[in-house]
């Protein structure tokens, strides 16, 4: 049948069972919104800002494991989006951005509200498209879809040409399992491309490594944000557990290794445990699965697990031996590399001796009650954690509180811990938060965040409140931009040089202003009491936001600082 | 120094479908990554809808690696290879504007080129303008000789490179 572009647009969301998406209307993809209209299957969440928008999808699609879609106008709709869509490109996270762009013959003229938002977008996304003919549309979006989704998943952006949404073209329903046998997709799924299959694992790579691992006296695993990708979470406890080996995670990987297991040795790298970080130095075999080596967890890549055989599994080539030189690699999907190795290995290992070195450095950090009695990071997330339901699941900001929260919090399963690992996006938490609020309307979110961070976004709280979210923001208000300070006070001198937030707004009465709760709390009963009540009153559909205030001199410990050794505490 | 960080030319040849933006997304990657692109020159292949590349770096063989991983992460690409200097061809065309005022320097111009077998693709009252296909070394070589009488305007294309077919060999060799 005939449809205009934007149907098929709608129709192309409606093939990939596409029920929701994020964004925001404008000029350019005014036809788009008009067939939204019309369409109520498709739920659309209006957030204040397209970066809002931005965030939320992708805190939708790591909530969810489906890929979250979102919407913009072109120029400054774009643009707002960029942000983003690098936050969700460094953590590989599916989402499929759609923006539209000015008429086809006003492209290059500096048109009004027009940017070359593919060429913004290029570093930034596993590929992106800019649609100038109706006929190739529906080609482009299944292909879009594809590509987000397969392989190592991450961004993709469709720029569609105003006249796109308007022109018509034939349109006919193709579900989705036949969309590999269109367009080029053929040629990338006939020639194994990287950016749409998973290699298969080499069988010789594995059955060496299960030696390695059998023969190993001191092994440590990390798990990366890889396994919650693959949905290896499973086999990587197994893999674990027959090993009895020490785990790290790293802050990507929160989730994926269980945090009650008593293996876990917390988090590695530049603010890892002391267990982490002291086992990473000495162990003899370091197996990291679907970890890429930053530099926040190496620190100094020359002398980073020196000791040790390195091995690497990963589904993209280009992560093997990028930072840190491996002895032995596989490319490939991490949950079928793990079956194979499960397969291979076949006795229990026991490693007792090693890990009572290893567990006797600390996995927690121990924060000192303080002598002006003012509430202590460990003591804000201890009552969070016992009062709030099991599962809850967790969205952070980026800065101290992220760190206390990946340090403190024992997340359980993939997807509980939805942080921005590699961009470190402040302002990242709260449109997140609407992202898996929306996708689990049932579960309990919450966003941890810091003042700093959430001065950049907090507008999204008109959004939390309209769709009536109960989301439970906690601010750990210590009137400054505590990371940065933290760096200044042990490297710069304590030249606190812009980073004293000693400044408004009154986050509990902008909440209400808002029109949600709003709370400030110096205390933890106080706290325990409002955690309380955000259960009781769930049922209302307001959100909270609890404004905790901090002392201005807590700091992340342990820490290593950048391109040092990783057991050269800088702080312990 | 260890093999693996000893930097060196390295010719890349890859194809990509033919289409808007492939050549900024490609040079893209390369600035981004911290590569210099020495050369790069682009045509159609036997298929239209398909474009090859060649394009010459100096890197190490560990970065080089995961260039070529980087690289066929692209969508548009169908292939990534590293052209051997031994088993391939490499050629650019120098176009090359010089000084020939008089006719002993056109004569002399002339014999230089016919040594190089370059050719006279146009001349003036006081200019000779000359074509060569070479490899790099061959055409700044002739540059250099030429550079006496005055170089006018210099264009090359960048090399094109192909690797060499293999020969059959013999029963007995």
């Amino acid at each position: 049948m005939k449809l205009n572009g934007s149907e098929i647009l709608i129709n192309c969301l409606l093939e990939q069972g596409v029920d929701t998406v994020f964004g925001y209307p404008g000029g350019a993809i005014l036809n788009v919104y008009d067939a939204l209209y019309k369409h109520a299957e498709i739920k659309h969440i209006l957030t204040a800002h397209e970066q809002g928008a931005s965030h939320a999808a992708d805190g939708y699609a790591r909530s969810t494991g489906k890929v979250g879609v979102c919407f913009a106008t072109s120029g400054p709709g774009a643009t707002n989006l960029l942000t983003g869509i690098a936050t969700a490109y460094m953590d590989s996270s599916p989402v499929v951005f759609i923006t539209c762009n000015v008429t086809g013959n006003l492209i290059g003229r500096d048109a009004f509200q027009e940017v070359d938002i593919t060429g913004c977008t290029l570093p930034v996304t596993k590929c992106n498209y800019m649609v100038r003919d109706v006929d190739k549309l529906a080609e482009t979006v299944r292909e879009a879809f594809i590509v987000a989704t397969s392989g190592r998943p991450g961004p993709v952006l469709v720029d569609i040409q105003k006249q796109v949404t308007s022109n018509e073209a034939e349109y006919e329903f193709v579900p989705k399992e036949k969309h590999f046998e269109q367009g080029r997709i053929v040629r990338l799924k006939s020639t194994h491309h990287p950016s749409i299959s998973s290699p298969e694992p080499d069988l010789n790579a594995i059955d060496a490594i299960a030696e390695i691992l059998m023969k190993s006296e001191k092994p440590l695993l990390i798990c990366g944000g890889g396994v919650v990708r693959s949905g290896a979470a499973d086999e990587f406890t197994e893999l674990a557990e027959k090993l009895d080996a020490p785990t790290a995670i790293t802050v990507m990987g929160g989730g994926a290794f269980n945090g009650h297991n008593n293996l876990k040795t917390g988090m590695i790298g530049m603010h890892g445990s002391q267990a982490s970080n002291m086992a990473c130095d000495s162990c003899d075999v370091l197996f990291a699965v679907g970890c890429r080596f930053s530099d926040r967890v190496t620190l100094n890549p020359n002398t980073f697990a020196s000791q040790a055989k390195i091995i690497q599994i990963d589904i993209d080539a280009s992560e093997i031996d990028k930072n840190i030189k491996t002895d032995i690699h596989v490319v490939g999907d991490a949950k079928k590399i793990l079956r194979l190795l499960l397969e291979r290995i076949t006795e229990k290992q026991d490693h007792t001796d090693w890990k009572n070195y290893v567990f006797s450095f600390k996995v927690e950090t121990v924060y000192k009650k303080l002598e002006n009695g003012k509430m202590t990071p460990a003591e804000i997330l201890s009552a969070v954690a016992e009062i709030l339901p099991d599962r809850t699941i967790v969205t952070t900001d980026v800065g101290q509180h992220q760190m206390w929260a990946i340090q403190h919090f024992k997340f359980d399963y993939p997807g509980q811990l939805i942080t921005s690992g590699g961009f470190g996006t402040m302002g990242f938490g709260l449109g997140a938060a609407i992202g898996a609020q929306v996708g689990n309307p049932e579960g309990t979110v919450l966003h941890v965040t810091g003042d700093g961070s959430f001065r950049m976004n907090c507008n999204e709280l008109a959004t939390e409140e309209y769709y009536k979210l109960p989301i439970i923001t906690i601010i750990f208000n210590n009137s400054c931009l505590g990371m940065v300070r933290q760096w200044q006070h042990l490297i710069y001198d304590e030249h606190y040089s812009q980073t004293t937030l000693d400044r408004g707004p009154d986050f509990a009465k902008l909440a209400e202003a808002y029109g949600v709760h709003g709370r400030r709390v110096t205390n933890v009963e106080q706290l325990r009491e409002i955690l309380h009540e955000t259960i009781e009153k769930r049922s209302d559909g307001k959100g909270w936001v609890i404004d905790c205030q901090i002392d201005i001199d807590e700091m992340v410990k342990p820490m290593v600082g950048g391109g040092s050794h990783i057991a050269d505490f800088m702080l312990i | 120094m260890d093999e693996q960080n000893k930097i060196r030319r390295y010719t890349i040849v890859t194809s990509m479908d033919n289409e808007a933006g492939v050549l900024s997304q490609l040079a893209h990657l390369f600035s981004r990554r911290g590569h210099n692109i020495e050369t790069i020159a682009a045509g159609w292949t036997t298929d239209r809808k398909i474009m090859r590349f060649t394009i010459e770096i100096f890197t190490d063989e560990a970065k080089m690696k995961l260039l070529c991983d980087q690289l066929r992460k692209l969508v548009p690409i169908h292939y990534v290879e590293i052209l051997e200097p031994q088993k391939s061809i490499r050629r650019e065309l120098m176009l090359v504007r010089v000084n020939a005022a008089d006719r002993a320097t056109r004569n002399e111009i002339i014999q230089i080129a016919n040594i190089f077998r370059g050719s006279v693709v146009d001349i003036t009252h006081d200019s000779l303008t000359l074509q060569i296909v070479g490899d790099d070394q061959k055409n700044s070589a002739f540059e250099t000789l030429l550079r006496e009488y005055g170089i006018i305007e210099l264009a090359r294309t960048g090399i094109v490179a192909i690797e060499r077919g293999e020969l059959k060999k013999h029963d007995d060799d």
